[in-house]
């Protein structure tokens, strides 16, 4: 009797807790869900095949701000690559001394850096064309250095968890091969954790690229695109002008009074999140291809 | 720096031209054995050791784990170190290819000669040195992200070793003496820890000794395989004595007495008893001993 009783209330205590965490779960996909339908129903309308190809000249298309946030998103990457791995080894391989302490501190705070404040500093030191500057103008360059600044945190921690999680074994078994440290860490570990560290930097890309507030003082708007040619980028002359990107787009056009940029704004915003899902998925898509795991997993 | 590694010999024929030394040589260890410096001295000089440690002390800190080792170990043979965990087993062979002091605040003094040149003398890099003294770890270690054909190549790759038809060779070669080539030749190119743990083993193995080194040191290889998959690895070093002086450390007394020539038992860091294995376990010497071999302990 005392038995039944106990086994009912145990079935049912289960259950309620289940449901709890079902409705949890539920509260938490509503505004996804709602975000997602929203973007959807507003944005597929303006999505038109001249809407990707045309320039932004006269609300006609976005196809230079989705050339402009690749090519802004790549030179960002390209700053913040080197100097993120070079960290995470850094932290991994000297983790105790001070110094590593003190940086990971200081990546810690940088991460909580408001965006908007990187871009105001950015353009005190490399656009402003007066004062204690480089005078170089709104730039790609000058907005890449902003968006790698917020990437460098994210990505250099993302390096230092994907090196800490190879085992020690596998260093030694590097060392007792006979190769030196160097080696080791340059061939062995950082391509043993490459998964994560890709992981990591796509995290750190997808995390900024519908950044808009460090573009605001950086990039500007343009209404061209970034490059006219082969030669053109040859000579490097596309950085140091101003470039359209689809976060730009959205903040320009949803604060204008035209309702037909309105709409392209939704167009542009559902873009933005398409290009980051697809870098998103691409990337597990290739760790699961090339490495025959979940990401991270081998 | 390359011309170890690009010699076309057969790994054990290279240098090694001494005589086998007569079998019982540490005889004179018949007494109990509380002065060090008496142990060894003497037997030295009659039989010519592949290595030597003299008075070797290693530890952690302020902590000793290896109290004053003086032990000779013969050419082409099986040496065991056997003894409970904590004893220093795994720091004592980790002494011999310095990867002890790759731990932070680890320690060691004393000397390890090998082939009459003291390993830990100022002069010897570390890194060349480990080319001659291959190591097989207690877990099996394959590097991720690497195809098994990529990990038994490593170590010469890494070491500039070119791609081509000679590598293919020193790649088929090692897989077959670790006895592992014939389940993976048609599977080279996937990915070294997709194989099941004993296989994971034989390729370390492979590994290790695709660089074609002297000494083989092997910490616990076994502890963590099942039955057939142990019994596999204790074959595969028997079979490899021929060409190679192996240290195998092992806390199973049993697998000591399968497959070494001479065995050592170590406890609380001192060297209790070192002797032909059929003696040492015969008619130990030690009380400790004793009790150990007969499960009284450890």
């Amino acid at each position: 009797m005392m038995q039944t009783n106990r086994a009912v209330y145990r079935r049912f205590k289960n259950r309620i807790v289940l449901g709890m965490m079902a409705l949890a779960v539920i509260v938490c996909l509503i505004p996804l869900a709602a975000l997602m339908t929203t973007l959807l129903s507003n944005g597929l309308g303006s999505l038109s095949w001249s809407f990707l190809r045309q320039r932004t000249e006269e609300g006609a298309g976005v196809g230079n701000a989705i050339l402009g946030s690749f090519l802004i998103l790549l030179a960002a990457a390209v700053f913040a690559v080197p100097l993120g791995l070079a960290l995470g080894i850094y932290l991994t391989q000297r983790g105790t001394t001070r110094l590593a302490s003190a940086s990971r501190l200081l990546l810690d705070v940088l991460s909580g850096i408001p965006a908007i404040i990187v871009g105001v500093f950015i353009y005190t030191i490399v656009v402003r064309k007066s004062g204690f500057s480089l005078h170089v103008g709104f730039s790609t360059l000058a907005g890449a250095l902003a968006l790698s600044i917020i990437m460098l945190p994210i990505f250099a921690r993302a390096t230092e968890e994907a090196l800490k999680a190879i085992p020690k074994t596998v260093d030694e078994a590097g060392l007792g091969l006979g190769l030196p440290r160097r080696t080791v860490v340059l061939r062995i570990l950082i391509r043993a954790a490459s998964p994560s560290i890709l992981t990591g930097l796509f995290l750190a890309l997808a995390r900024v690229a519908g950044e808009a507030a460090p573009l605001l003082f950086t990039t500007d708007k343009s209404e061209y695109w970034p490059s006219h040619g082969v030669k053109d980028l040859a000579t490097l002359k596309p950085l140091t002008e101003p470039i359209s990107s689809l976060p730009m787009v959205v903040f320009n056009y949803t604060t204008s009074p035209k309702p037909e940029l309105n709409a392209q704004a939704w167009g542009a915003a559902l873009l933005l999140v398409i290009m980051v899902l697809t870098i998103r998925l691409s990337t597990k898509a290739y760790t699961a291809w090339r490495y025959g795991g979940k990401d991270g997993h081998v | 720096m390359k011309s170890p590694l690009v010699e076309e010999e057969e790994p054990g024929t290279v240098p090694d031209v001494r005589p086998v030394p007569p079998k019982p040589t540490m005889m004179a260890m018949s007494k109990p054995l509380p002065v060090p410096a008496q142990r060894t001295a003497a037997p030295v000089e009659q039989a010519p050791a592949r290595i030597a440690v003299r008075n070797l002390e290693a530890g952690y800190g302020n902590h000793k784990v290896l109290k004053s080792i003086n032990m000779d170990v013969p050419p082409r043979s099986v040496t065991a170190i056997m003894g409970p965990s904590g004893c220093g087993k795994s720091t004592f062979i980790r002494c011999i290819n310095r990867l002890h002091e790759e731990t932070h605040g680890a320690w060691s003094r004393g000397e390890v000669i090998l082939d009459g040149q003291d390993l830990f003398h100022p002069s010897i890099d570390p890194v060349d040195m480990r080319r001659k003294i291959g190591m097989v770890f207690q877990r099996p270690n394959p590097f991720p992200t690497f195809t098994i054909y990529e990990n038994v190549a490593a170590g010469l790759r890494l070491n500039g070793f070119r791609r081509g038809a000679k590598l293919d060779e020193r790649v088929e070669k090692s897989l077959r003496r670790a006895a592992l080539w014939d389940e993976v030749k048609d599977r080279l190119h996937t990915a070294g820890t997709g194989l099941s743990g004993g296989q994971q083993q034989r390729l370390c193995i492979a590994r290790a000794i695709a660089v074609e080194p002297e000494i083989l040191l092997a910490d616990e290889p076994a502890s963590a395989l099942d039955p057939v998959a142990t019994e596999r690895i204790e074959e595969l070093l028997l079979n490899l004595k021929q060409d190679y002086t192996i240290l195998l450390v092992t806390h199973n007394i049993q697998q000591a007495a399968r497959v070494a020539d001479r065995t050592a038992f170590f406890l609380l860091g001192d060297l209790i008893e070192y002797g032909p294995t059929n003696d040492l376990f015969t008619k130990p010497k030690d009380s400790r001993t004793d009790a150990f071999i007969s499960g009284r302990f450890g």
